[in-house]
């Protein structure tokens, strides 16, 4: 009936057909990310939590208690200690270095960028930076062993009458934090410069100075921006893997001097898989019990980085 | 009177000093940066050229220029006089190209979905969602992904013979599980830069104007024509530089290879290519490449740093480092390029 009235209906219902076949297929494109987000669920679970078929999981033979409070990583010897207690601590220390340097640097380059930086200025910085947060981590890695530590940490110790191991928990923590810079700085100077002019504005206009004005004004408006940009650049920090693989080392252990070589959660995962365990066996499987607590740490952090974005976007929009 | 008046220019004086201080600061900041910027980029082209070595290590034969054109020619070898990167840098162009292959239609068809068809409810939510979640997962977590589903997939299938796919020219093997190949590689990279391509393309497609949707369903398109011959051209260079930014995170990645066991060291080019003309000679060996093991160039420097025990290896790192640096910096120089020339052009 539609053809008597239409002479172009075949040709229309051609086009509507492949109207909605493309849109089954974008909307697959899209679907896709459900599927990665749920494939990494579930293969890091089989391998940890609960065996696939015949194969036995990770807890099925290491228990969490042992699993969280062990202070030994050594699984490699006799029965194996799969305590994550070393690899956890390791991994602090590097997050926490580079939190140290990262955070306040990158926060401070964008204030100038977005309180005072002319355009000229901020378009000549911000290449410079991006090329910063283009070069790979393997990089980084190298330029921690070979400049930072001998330059840097090894007079540092001996000022301090510490013997600094070639690999060391203190170099890896200053590169990753050289690493997060450009990251802290581009999302910082975006809710930054996303504060109304208006406020900016009232601040000159009551005789405030530049200092009042970025401090006591933009900053706090911008702070849940700025906390969440900065709990992103520390889940970056924390899955970091080849800079911390490469400088602080692959030796688990349980230390409190950052001059030690330790090793990350990470930088286990990547020598333990580089390595010569076979698959299935459970030393295989702890690269998947460290990868589940990596990944449960570094979600949460992104969700809760997330929530505070979307909340502090409702204030201004 | 006056000396209220005296006390408040003292104070003036004072916030003003404070507010010099603390723009002094910030540009100390970001000097730190550069610095810091500099300093890698001069430190390892001196210790590449063996001039400056401040580990103290290395023989005297360390001081020479180690970026030779042989040493872009050349394997991987034992002796760091020898050593090439040949090798890598297929392995890498392969990456890149595969990656590409998978990433770029996935990901702009997920940004064309989410941008011009999805209506804004929770399952939309929930997928974008992800999609920022999976921007934040650990590179080497997507290599545990790739190590599992595609190098190993589960272990549900045990040493398989390699299946053929005829395609005339020659045979496209395919193993299943994937193994330690290029496929593997580019498949687990595709999954870790597709949250990159859409955030990039979903960008872009917003920077476009409503209007113009408007104005070619006034005229009656339909809202594919729309998106394909209107909207997509028009966003082009945002989603170009994406896609490179993106590429470039591919040159640059070293985990997720090392996890799904990625050769670190290896002595011939992807599909067993000796010249490049075999590509067109020998059909075969092009199709070799994707079921091919395979290096790639942060892959070799891994290797050359932490693996090898002889300290001039280091030397022959840093060259690497310099070749691969190069690469990024004219895919950076590009993307620039594309966004400044067509951004003057396109102005809304």
């Amino acid at each position: 009936m539609n053809k008597a009235r239409h002479p172009l209906s075949a040709k229309a219902n051609f086009r509507r057909l492949f109207e909605t076949a493309l849109y089954c297929v974008l909307w697959l494109c899209a679907v896709v990310c459900i599927f990665v987000t749920a494939a990494i669920i579930f293969v890091l679970l089989t391998e940890s939590v609960f065996g696939l078929g015949e194969n036995i999981a990770f807890f099925q033979k290491v228990s969490l208690k042992n699993f969280l409070l062990d202070t030994e990583w050594a699984p490699q010897y006799g029965e194996g200690k799969f305590g994550i207690l070393p690899l956890f601590v390791g991994t602090l220390w590097v997050t926490g270095i580079a939190a140290l340097i990262g955070l306040p640097v990158g926060l401070a380059s964008a204030i100038y960028l977005s309180e005072y930086a002319s355009p000229t200025a901020r378009s000549l910085i911000k290449p410079l930076l991006e090329i910063l947060a283009g070069i790979p981590t393997v990089v980084y890695g190298y330029f921690a062993l070979i400049f930072v530590t001998p330059l840097l940490i090894k007079p540092f110790g001996a000022l301090l009458g510490i013997q600094a191991n070639t690999f060391n928990a203190l170099s890896g923590g200053i590169v990753v934090g050289i690493m997060i810079i450009p990251m802290v700085t581009s999302l910082s100077e975006d809710v930054l410069r996303a504060v109304p002019r208006g406020l900016r504005e009232a601040g000159y206009a009551l005789g405030a100075t530049r200092l009042d004005v970025s401090v006591k004004i933009v900053l706090p408006a911008a702070l849940s921006g700025i906390l969440a940009s900065f709990l992103l650049a520390v889940s970056r920090a924390l899955g970091e893997t080849m800079a911390v693989t490469i400088a602080v080392g692959i030796q688990p252990r349980l230390s409190w001097n950052p001059f030690e070589t330790m090793c990350t959660m990470t930088a286990n995962i990547a020598s333990m898989s580089s390595g010569d365990s076979s698959t299935g066996s459970i030393e295989y499987r702890s690269i998947y019990a460290v990868a589940l607590s990596l990944f449960v740490i570094t979600f949460a952090l992104n969700i809760f980085s997330q929530f505070i974005l979307n909340r502090y976007r409702e204030v201004y929009n | 009177m006056n000396t209220a008046n005296q006390a408040y220019q003292k104070q003036l004086r004072r916030r003003h000093a404070a507010s010099s201080l603390f723009s002094a600061i910030c540009l100390l900041a970001i000097w730190f940066a550069l610095f810091m910027l500099a300093l890698l980029l001069v430190g390892i082209s001196l210790k590449m050229t063996g001039i400056w070595d401040p580990t103290g290590s290395g023989s005297g034969a360390g001081s020479r220029n180690w970026l030779t054109y042989t040493f872009l020619t050349e394997h991987m070898s034992r002796k760091p006089e020898q050593s090439g990167m040949i090798a890598g840098i297929w392995g890498s162009l392969w990456l890149m190209f595969m990656t590409g292959l998978f990433s770029i239609p996935l990901g702009i068809g997920a940004a064309v979905y989410l941008e011009e068809y999805a209506k804004n409810n929770a399952f939309t939510r929930f997928i974008r969602l992800n999609i920022s979640n999976l921007a934040g997962v650990p590179s080497i977590v997507f290599g545990i992904l790739g190590l599992t589903v595609f190098a190993r997939m589960f272990g549900m299938f045990p040493d398989l013979p390699p299946r053929g796919i005829p395609l005339g020219i020659g045979v496209l093997k395919i193993s299943i599980p994937f193994g330690k190949s290029l496929l593997t590689g580019s498949l687990t990279l595709t999954l870790m830069i597709l949250p990159i391509i859409i955030i990039a393309s979903q960008e872009a497609l917003r920077s476009v104007p409503q209007s113009l949707r408007h104005a070619a369903l006034a005229l009656g398109a339909t809202k594919w024509q729309t998106i394909w011959l209107q909207v997509l051209p028009a966003s082009l260079p945002g989603i170009m530089t994406g896609i490179i930014l993106a590429l470039s995170r591919v040159i640059g990645e070293t985990a997720p290879l090392i996890v799904i066991g990625a050769a670190t060291y290896i002595r011939y080019n992807p599909g067993q290519m000796e010249r490049v003309s075999d590509y067109l000679l020998k059909p075969q060996t092009l199709l070799d490449v994707p079921s091919s093991q395979f290096t790639a160039m942060p892959l070799q420097i891994f290797e050359w740093v932490s693996h090898q025990p002889n300290p001039d290896f280091k030397n022959v790192a840093a060259a690497a480092i310099v070749v691969l640096l190069l690469v990024l910096l004219i895919m950076n120089g590009l993307a620039v390029y594309i966004r400044h020339h067509f951004s003057k052009r396109l102005d809304w």
